[in-house]
């Protein structure tokens, strides 16, 4: 119990990263991201790669991984930041579905849909499997600290407002003399990159990476926590995490006492009772838990 | 490439594979063209449609042509019952909450099927026939049939467009709802019609990819990019320009399929999207704007 729990609550790290991610691009920036799952991949491949074949040290992977996705957020960007919304879902939704064809495919880079196992944990082997729970439980949250207080100065800063400007009104932003095209490339590829070391942490911590992995699921998990949480705001992005773990979770135990169901409906219901609640909460509660607090002053 | 007709295999298999998309890829067309966001459950409505069509072709042993009919119909209403209870309420908040929701909307669909159907592939109760061969070029008949009905049912689509009343309406609601409405046409009507139709044929083209190969929850998801690509290809809500989309597409993957691997079809359809974004935003035969 205390294991599955450790394990629970590294999980949660890794999506309130992820969510931390997203809220750059779609929450601060206003550019809707369906593919995070992708880049998440990328640097799930680039670190376990790096670190299991070419032996890199571990911090060094993940910062590789960081880079390796902003990259990829960078080519992105160049392409999608011109692009209406409704374009920019199609594309990211296909980014990630490509990123998933190349990993099944490349065999000679990725071992194709077996995978990639026996990625280096940190300390792993050396201490206890309990120890090194607890220890990837405190390098992930701490890596959600470290995001977070960087991500929550970046959005109060300067840079930040622009990035809001641009969200708010294009075109106004514009005018006051932002470039706002390179503005949303720099905000594009500090959210991948957040996905990216999200990935990296992912990767280490399973031991195990597979295409299957990267499914849009995961994608819908994250939309979900930072829906929940509140968009816009990075408290709400954490929290949000936390909350769809705990449904996932949830659900897991309320399908075991359902009888007379076969494992392929369990995960069924369960997959649907997150669809459900996306729609459900869009509906009822768009803004979130935890509302994007904007000073706005009031008119006279 | 060997000679003309390795070249002329790889026209004729594109094309098929092009008529089999042509259906979902009018249907995504025909919602965004009157209610302006990007429909995702088009995968959701093609897999109802599949299941819908194998339940009356499998179980209640009806011929072909009626189960076709049926996913159209089982499609169109799942549509309209989903739009009208999950999609309609959220439109007041903007076209993208109405896309992720809809995202949500084909993971609900599929997860239903998979409750009732579980994973298992199934196939359709066709007879066995064998390639046809002209040339040395060869033609699977029941491909050709697929050709045959999607070319209907578009064709269907066009005349329902072209020559009734509610063609015209529906042309108007496309073309500047505001003005359509000022001239007395029920726009909430209209985006009903639309629905309907979209995803009826979405589901019709469901069937039509399971008549192909086989059909399972994922049926309509793995397709998705393709359709897309078609529909952005030809121009975002223009139905003729999906129904062209669809060919350029079918025929870029085909050709993708023999020149790198099968695997890639899915990439060279993301690479048309990329392109034709880049180089011309508004597709082959849609308007600037």
């Amino acid at each position: 119990m205390e294991a599955y729990l450790t394990a629970m609550l590294v999980f949660a790290g890794i999506y309130a990263l992820m969510a931390l991610g997203l809220n750059v691009i779609w929450g601060l920036t206003g550019m809707v991201n369906l593919g995070l799952v992708g880049f998440f991949a990328v640097g799930a491949y680039a670190s376990a790669l790096l670190t299991k074949y070419w032996l890199w040290p571990m911090p060094l992977g993940w910062a590789a991984a960081g880079l390796a996705a902003a990259l990829a957020g960078a080519v992105m960007a160049v392409i999608v930041a011109r692009l209406r919304g409704d374009y920019l879902a199609i594309v990211t939704l296909g980014f990630a579905e490509v990123v998933r064809i190349v990993a099944s495919n490349e065999v000679w880079l990725t071992n194709g849909t077996d995978g990639i196992s026996g990625i280096p944990g940190p300390w792993r082997g050396a201490v206890s499997p309990q120890a090194f729970n607890l220890i990837f439980l405190g390098i992930v949250w701490a890596a959600v600290g470290i995001a977070f207080l960087l991500l929550a100065r970046a959005s109060h800063s300067p840079f930040g407002r622009v990035l809001r400007a641009v969200r708010e009104d294009e075109e106004v932003a514009a005018v006051a003399g932002k470039p706002v095209l390179w503005f949303k490339l720099r905000a594009f590829c500090l959210g991948a990159a957040v996905l990216g070391l999200a990935g990296a942490l992912y990767a280490h911590y399973n031991a195990y990476i597979a295409p299957e992995g990267f499914a849009p699921l995961l994608t819908i998990y994250i939309v979900l926590a930072l829906t929940a949480g509140g968009v816009g705001a990075m408290r709400g992005a954490v929290l949000g995490a936390l909350i769809v773990l705990l449904l996932l979770e949830g659900t897991r135990f309320l399908a075991q006492e359902i009888p007379g169901v076969t494992p392929v409906q369990k995960a069924a219901l369960r997959e649907s009772i997150i669809a459900l609640s996306l729609i459900l909460l869009l509906r009822v509660r768009p803004q979130g838990l935890i509302p994007e607090r904007t000073r706005t002053r009031a008119s006279p | 490439m060997a000679d003309w007709r390795d070249l002329l295999q790889v026209l004729v298999n594109g094309l098929m594979t092009g008529s089999v998309l042509m259906l979902p890829a009018i249907g995504f067309s025909c919602i965004f063209a009157v209610l302006r966001y990007p429909n995702f459950a088009v995968a959701g409505f093609a897999t109802v449609g599949a299941f819908a069509g194998w339940v009356a072709n499998v179980q209640w042993g009806l011929p072909v042509g009626l189960a076709l009919l049926a996913a159209f119909l089982v499609a169109g209403a799942v549509g309209l019952a989903a739009e009208e209870t999950a999609l309609k309420p959220l439109r007041p908040a903007g076209p993208l909450t109405v896309a992720i929701a809809s995202v949500a909307l084909t993971l609900l669909l599929e997860n239903i099927l998979r409750f009732v159907f579980a994973n298992d592939l199934r196939g359709y109760d066709l007879p066995v026939l064998r390639d046809w061969r002209f040339e040395g070029i060869r033609i699977n008949p029941q491909q050709a049939m697929n050709v045959g009905y999607a070319v209907a049912a578009a064709s269907a689509l066009f005349a329902l467009l072209a020559f009734t009343r509610l063609g015209r309406a529906m042309r108007a609601v496309a073309d500047n709802p505001a003005l359509a409405d000022i001239k007395g046409v029920d726009p909430g009507r209209i985006a009903r019609v639309a629905v309907f139709l979209g995803a009826g044929l979405a589901g019709f083209g469901g069937m039509l990819i399971g008549l192909d190969t086989s059909i399972d929850p994922l049926t309509g998801f793995r397709v998705i990019l393709s359709v897309f690509a078609a529909a952005v290809v030809g121009g975002l809500g223009s139905i003729p320009g999906a129904a062209l989309g669809a060919l350029v597409v079918g025929v870029g993957e085909e050709m993708a399929s023999v020149l790198l691997s099968p695997a890639y079809r899915t990439v060279t359809a993301f690479l048309a999207i990329l392109l034709v974004l880049t180089i011309r935003p508004e597709g082959l035969l849609g308007r600037r704007g």
